[in-house]
């Protein structure tokens, strides 16, 4: 049997009416997986803050009382990248710093999204220079930007709810981000 | 039907169901309701500690229910997160580490008095899994197995940081084992028992609860106990400013909520303990089960009298673990870090001392009489 084929005989060949669904209602409680995980991780942010430079100071007002960026879910600092799932890129990163970024980067667990915080991530900022990195997405592909240096919190918080928004809106649960094609093929060290 | 009731009557196997209802209710308790709870209470007393509001915004049809769904959605994320294996691990070992950390700390609650004894149409119940003449040695001995949870899972992942983690971890939890057996000898002088069934039913009277006349050892205890749990202040072994993650640096998704789990639950076993040594188990002060036995019994029939005085036990047993988990949140949001040294200066050179000297003054006071035994 074809690949073709399988794919068609896995194809669904009766769609649930709108009726069924309604007669089902009262007993169970009917969901995808996909929208049911995309949930799960749209609440539950846990940040590896990889801070450089000075907007860490405004990193530490959004984490603190007046905005407190838990109110999302997205509070907990993990300082293992296996454990992380969204790398805060916070200030200014050099080109002897870039190396380590993208380790970083190819050493957290999947499904990972990065967040760009502040003109400097985004672009470079102000530092257009031999020295600086110029926008880390020329390292590791980048989710979210927020410019600004450093931006208000509330532009942090902004781009916080679009990134939950990109999340919801995923297609696949398992959808691999890979390593950054500038990593050396063994910071990945998967044997799992 | 009739035979399948003829054989529950057995008392034998009467016996057997009662004591899996009893583990039932302590899994679905520890694992079931503790844990999750304990990581949203962490969250949100941490946040209202700070001034601040804590995780409120996951909800269900825009039900939120003071950000409780948290936990779930966490549960969700890390059960679909990639489960990761470094190069050169010991594969197994690896595997087997995060169940060899939870289990010890589960395995514990099967000594630990969760109400009274009662007599139910003819069937003795008494509310404790095990009830060990030696279970107070019963605790220390398997809640030393649990250090090898965090070894292995140092050692096993081929990662500096974990081995120096599970290092510091074995250290300190070989350290505060010592001490925290020494802090509770005066204790068992002043009970003269092992078992934690006993112990409580010692204190019955209000007078003789363990805090009444032992609070210097409850603080010692206390002490020992959290610095065992490895929870701040004395979360050396997986130091983020120091040690990356620590012990658990290579694991993720479930694996490592694994250790948590055994940290939460390991949170309840320890105010169990208290509760069962210190604060008289399901005991109300001034009030003894007889008065409520003889007081409910003539309204309800000694049975149904007897099952609302053992959902009375277990709901004064509850709260007053809640107290004491409120207390050990509170330690972990007040204190920084000791500094490695200084946790085994503290173990070694000013509890192991302090709770002799203890030791000391409880034998003087049982001698002279100063002390009045159960």
């Amino acid at each position: 049997m074809g690949v073709d084929e399988l794919a068609q005989n896995e194809k669904p060949t009766e769609e649930v009416t709108p009726g069924e669904v309604a007669a089902l209602s009262d007993s169970v409680i009917i969901t995808q997986l996909s929208k049911l995980v995309s949930w799960g991780r749209q609440y539950s942010f846990f940040l590896y803050p990889f801070i450089t430079a000075c907007c860490g100071m405004e990193f530490m007002s959004v984490a603190g009382p007046r905005y407190d960026i838990d109110r999302f879910g997205a509070a907990l600092p993990r300082f293992s990248p296996r454990q992380a799932d969204l790398l805060m890129v916070v200030g200014t990163i050099s080109h002897k710093q870039a190396p380590i970024l993208v380790k970083i980067y190819n050493q957290m667990a999947e499904p990972k999204w990065v967040f760009a915080y502040g003109s400097c991530t985004v672009s470079g900022g102000m530092y257009n220079n031999y020295a600086t990195v110029q926008g880390i997405d020329t390292l590791v592909p980048v989710d979210v930007y927020v410019p600004g240096c450093p931006p208000r919190p509330e532009m942090v918080l902004d781009g916080l709810i679009m990134l939950q928004e990109k999340v919801a809106r995923e297609p696949e649960i398992n959808m691999t981000r890979g390593v950054s094609p500038l990593g050396e093929a063994d910071d990945r060290k998967i044997i799992a | 039907m009739d035979t399948i009731i003829a054989f529950v009557k057995q008392p034998l196997v009467m016996e057997v169901l009662i004591t899996l209802v009893k583990i039932g209710f302590i899994f679905g308790l520890t694992i079931g309701f503790f844990a999750p709870m304990l990581a949203w209470v962490e969250r949100k007393q941490s946040a209202v500690m700070q001034d601040r509001v804590g995780a409120n915004r996951a909800g269900v049809f825009g039900i939120t229910v003071i950000g409780l769904l948290h936990s779930l959605a966490d549960a969700i994320k890390l059960i679909f997160k990639e489960d990761f294996i470094p190069r050169g691990a010991e594969r197994g070992l690896h595997t087997l580490a995060p169940a060899l950390a939870v289990i010890p700390a589960l395995v514990v609650f099967a000594v630990i008095p969760f109400g009274g004894q009662y007599t139910l149409w003819g069937h003795d119940v008494s509310l404790v899994i095990a009830d060990l003449d030696v279970g107070i040695l019963y605790v220390f001995a398997i809640s030393s197995l649990a250090t090898y949870g965090v070894v292995i899972a140092g050692w096993s992942s081929n990662n500096n940081w974990s081995l120096l983690g599970g290092l510091r971890a074995s250290a300190q939890m070989f350290s505060y084992e010592v001490t925290m057996g020494l802090t509770i000898i005066g204790l068992i002088m002043y009970y003269q028992s092992l078992s934690l069934v006993d112990i409580v039913a010692k204190q019955e009277n209000f007078w003789h609860w363990g805090i009444v006349w032992h609070f210097p050892a409850f603080v010692l205890f206390l002490a020992c106990a959290v610095a065992e749990n490895k929870r701040v202040p004395f979360d050396a072994p997986e130091a983020e400013s120091e040690l990356v993650a620590g012990y658990f640096t290579e694991y993720s998704g479930m694996k490592f909520v694994m250790f948590w789990t055994a940290e939460f639950i390991e949170m309840v076993s320890i105010s169990g303990m208290c509760v069962a040594l210190f604060f008289g188990g399901h005991h109300i002060p001034f009030l003894t089960q007889d008065f409520l036995l003889n007081a409910l019994g003539d309204v309800f029939g000694p049975n149904w009298g007897g099952v609302i005085v053992m959902l009375i036990g277990i709901g004064v047993f509850i709260t007053k673990l809640v107290i004491l988990l409120v207390l050990q949140m509170t330690i972990r949001w007040t204190m920084p870090r000791f500094r490695y040294d200084q946790i085994m200066k503290l173990g070694w050179k000013m509890i192991l001392p302090l709770s002799l000297c203890w030791i000391f003054l409880v034998g003087v006071g049982i001698l002279t009489g100063v002390m009045p035994t159960p």
